[in-house]
């Protein structure tokens, strides 16, 4: 104390010359500099007995239990508040059998989306860029944007952009905007995610890929151990199988509900059952002898969907397994007109399609994986009204596609893979097999969001 | 007397909603908190600290890798239920827990929520990256998440979570502080045995398969000499195994750590061309069949390291 109060006055002695005393002629300059003495001095002994306890604590014997790092503030940036930003890199090289641009799935309608096998050689397939972040404590913001090179011309799709509740709590969440439907297993996952270079033929042919909605999602989570979600979605439903949509009525609906668990820690699983129904006004295609015909009517598609993930207690470092199935079934009712263009005949037309796949993935060593997927269509068989002619309708003429494909992927990392797929097409109809391989590499650069189940 | 039988079961009705209500209304009072703890440490220190008012559910197992846990609709359902979720933070469950959090629906858990408990926030924590670069592999930005071996810091957050316990459900506050206290008494008591019985190991040089350990051999003073992964979260190649091996000549280790849940042939590959001891480390909470809770869990450890230092 006394040493304290002797280093105090030394302080303050050395600090005299500075302070202007000459002027100090008024008792206020006085009072002044009393003020500031006090200041300084009260200044310099919080500095010293900082000193001193400092010098304290190394003398003292370094007790380990008693020196304990504290935390310190983490340093923030405006930069802080930027989105997460992530960039996926896809490029492949293909090799096929057939061309890819006259590709068409056999019995089908022809929906417009992207279902072609990816191009014969090096082809750059669809770079996808990503933001999101919290607006505030209710909402997040997600969106996510295609740029793809379409032979040259290149355009950007927005394949997402989407808000989401935070806040609403009790196991209830509100989606709005452009988002993947969360009907079936694969639809609401990105294609970087995907175990194959391309969607299942069902993918293809039921949604043109995959279903994605402009509109509202509502889901709710079960307050119990076993995971149960129910969810809603009604939307614009402008795209297939819906059709342009010039109302405020939303002309698509869904319904669906995921039930999921897990048996031990090494097995989990999830199945799901999915609704969804569309009402297609105009809903337009052109033939191969470029005829438009157009259908009315109701399109109503049933999905279950099965996934089973087994890994050793759980660790899936070393080995896993994931099989996933997923069963599809279209019934479409209305009524279709041919040829709308020059002499429109229009009558009955029903038909009822289903399909699925069922892949199996293995890894088996850490990094590597190994899968197969089976794919099957079966377009039934299509009923149309007296007045329309089946001949007039190649392309629904009933068939039963098929595909096989085998891959083997190397991950160094997280945030790398490239793939070798190999795939017996069958799908454009009798005779027409194609035997496709394909190259492929997925690099994820900046931020990486955590993946569904 | 149709008329009164009627009248009865109305009375039986009202009695039986009675009955509900009551019940629905005495829930809270007697159901414990429901902590989710993402990783088994924390699952122990929250049950150590919250006593018989928590229910804990731990969402991962020590023979798992933390690193690649997957958002599996079972932990979705129970994070549903939680009132506070405790994690490591540090970036170690980003592969999951957000997707949990968000897919949840539960509002209180969301991260800046009371309902979210980050440990290593409550820690200094070591290795923060100068740079980040993914080329150097598997980098956490906040520095080296896994800071449950050092028992200096378990307690450090055991403080601030029973503090959190308490401020979400006020009415058991006494307990949760008493609880800690007696923890705390507990902890600081074996932290002395553990660090009297671990004096030999002091100084001892060490190779580590992966940066698991760096908060338990600064607790103890060891020296981490290499690793065996070239960048956190890459396996090796022969060359680099080779000339970790080459390189026992110059810097000599004692042993080889490890944890539980990693791919083990690196480990027993450096070994046996070195002659040194490999040492399978509980790493948390069950990770060996002796580490069944926190006391038990660096019981085991210093065990494991004192033999590991006697050596093959």
């Amino acid at each position: 104390m006394l040493q304290r109060n002797l280093c105090a006055a030394a302080v303050m002695l050395a600090c005299t010359p500075f302070i202007p005393i000459a002027e100090a002629s008024s008792s206020d300059d006085l009072k002044e500099i009393r003020q500031q003495i006090a200041a300084m001095k009260a200044q310099y002994e919080t500095r010293i007995s900082y000193l001193e306890n400092k010098l304290a604590q190394v003398e003292a014997k370094p007790s380990v239990t008693e020196v304990v790092p504290v935390a310190l503030p983490e340093v923030v940036q405006s930069s802080g508040f930027n989105p997460e930003i992530s960039l996926i890199l896809d490029g492949k090289f293909g090799s096929t059998q057939r061309a890819p641009a006259t590709y068409a799935i056999q019995g089908f309608v022809p929906n417009g989306g992207e279902i072609k096998p990816p191009g014969r050689g090096f082809s750059l397939g669809e770079t996808e860029l990503g933001f999101s972040a919290n607006v505030d404590h209710l909402f997040r913001a997600n969106v996510r944007l295609s740029i793809a090179d379409d032979g040259g011309t290149g355009s950007i799709n927005t394949e997402e952009a989407h808000i989401e509740t935070l806040g609403l709590g009790d196991g209830l969440k509100v989606k709005a905007g452009r988002f993947l439907s969360g009907i079936g297993y694969l639809n609401a996952q990105h294609p970087h995610e995907w175990d194959f270079v391309d969607a299942p033929l069902a993918y293809k042919v039921f949604w043109g890929s995959r279903l994605s909605q402009d509109g509202v999602q509502a889901k709710w989570v079960a307050p119990t151990d076993v995971f149960l979600e129910l969810g809603s979605e009604v939307a614009h439903g402008a795209s297939f199988p819906g059709a342009t949509n010039e109302r405020s009525t939303p002309a698509n609906g869904a319904l669906f509900a995921h039930l999921g668990g897990e048996w031990n820690a090494s097995n989990a699983w999830q199945t799901g059952l999915s609704y969804v129904r569309s009402d297609a006004r105009g809903r337009t295609y052109t033939d191969g002898a470029g005829t438009e015909n157009s259908f009315d009517g109701a399109s109503q598609t049933w999905i279950a969907n099965f996934v089973w993930k087994w890994a050793p207690n759980g660790n899936s470092s070393v080995r896993s397994f994931k099989l996933q199935s997923e069963l599809f079934s279209r019934t479409e009712e209305g009524d279709m007109i041919y040829d709308t263009k020059t002499t429109p005949v229009q009558d009955n037309y029903r038909s009822r399609q289903t399909g699925g796949y069922a892949q199996a993935v293995y890894q088996f060593m850490p990094k590597w994986r190994v899968g197969y997927r089976y794919d099957w269509l079966d377009s039934g068989s299509v009923d149309l009204g007296p007045n329309l002619s089946p001949n007039n309708f190649a392309e629904l003429a009933s068939y039963r596609p098929r595909r096989n494909s085998v891959m083997l992927d190397w991950s160094p990392s997280e945030f790398s893979r490239l793939r070798l797929q190999l795939a017996r097409d069958e799908s454009r109809g009798e005779g027409l097999g194609d035997n496709q391989f394909f190259l492929q590499y997925i690099m994820s650069i900046g931020a990486h969001g955590a993946h569904k189940f | 007397m149709a008329r009164i039988s009627s009248k009865g079961r109305v009375m039986k009705i009202q009695k039986l909603v009675c009955g509900w209500v009551l019940a629905l209304a005495m829930f809270p009072a007697i159901a414990a908190l429901n902590v989710f703890a993402t990783v088994p440490e924390w699952g122990a220190l929250a049950q150590a600290v919250g006593g018989k008012n928590v229910s804990v559910f731990t969402a991962t197992t020590a023979l798992q890798d933390p690193h690649r846990i997957e958002a599996k609709p079972s932990l979705i359902a129970r994070a549903r239920k939680a009132q506070l979720v405790v994690a490591t933070g540090a970036e170690l469950e980003i592969g999951w827990l957000p997707m949990v959090q968000r897919e949840s629906g539960n509002a209180a858990i969301q991260s800046g929520q009371p309902g979210y408990f980050e440990a290593a926030s409550f820690v200094k924590k070591l290795e923060v990256p100068a740079r980040l670069d993914r080329a150097d592999g598997d980098v956490h930005a906040q520095g080296n998440p896994h800071i449950q071996l050092d028992p200096r810091l378990v307690l450090k957050v055991a403080e601030p979570l029973a503090k959190r316990m308490a401020e979400l459900d006020p009415s058991s506050a006494a307990e949760y502080q008493q609880s800690f206290d007696d923890f705390a008494k507990r902890w600081k008591a074996a932290m002395a045995d553990w660090e009297k019985r671990a004096a030999p190991l002091r100084g001892a040089p060490v190779l580590v398969q992966h940066k698991s350990f760096t908060y338990l051999l600064d607790w103890l003073g060891m020296r981490e000499v290499g690793t065996l992964e070239p960048k956190p979260g890459v396996e090796p190649t022969s060359g680099q195994l080779a000339e970790i091996v080459a390189r026992q000549k110059l810097t000599p280790a004692k042993m080889i750590l490890r944890p539980g849940y990693q791919y083990d042939a690196t480990a027993r590959w450096v070994g046996d061309h070195t002659g040194l001891a490999v040492v399978t480390l509980a790493f948390t909470v069950g990770g060996t069949p002796e580490a069944n809770d926190l006391f038990g869990l660096f019981d085991d450890t210093i065990n494991r390291l004192l033999k590991g230092q006697e050596g093959r």
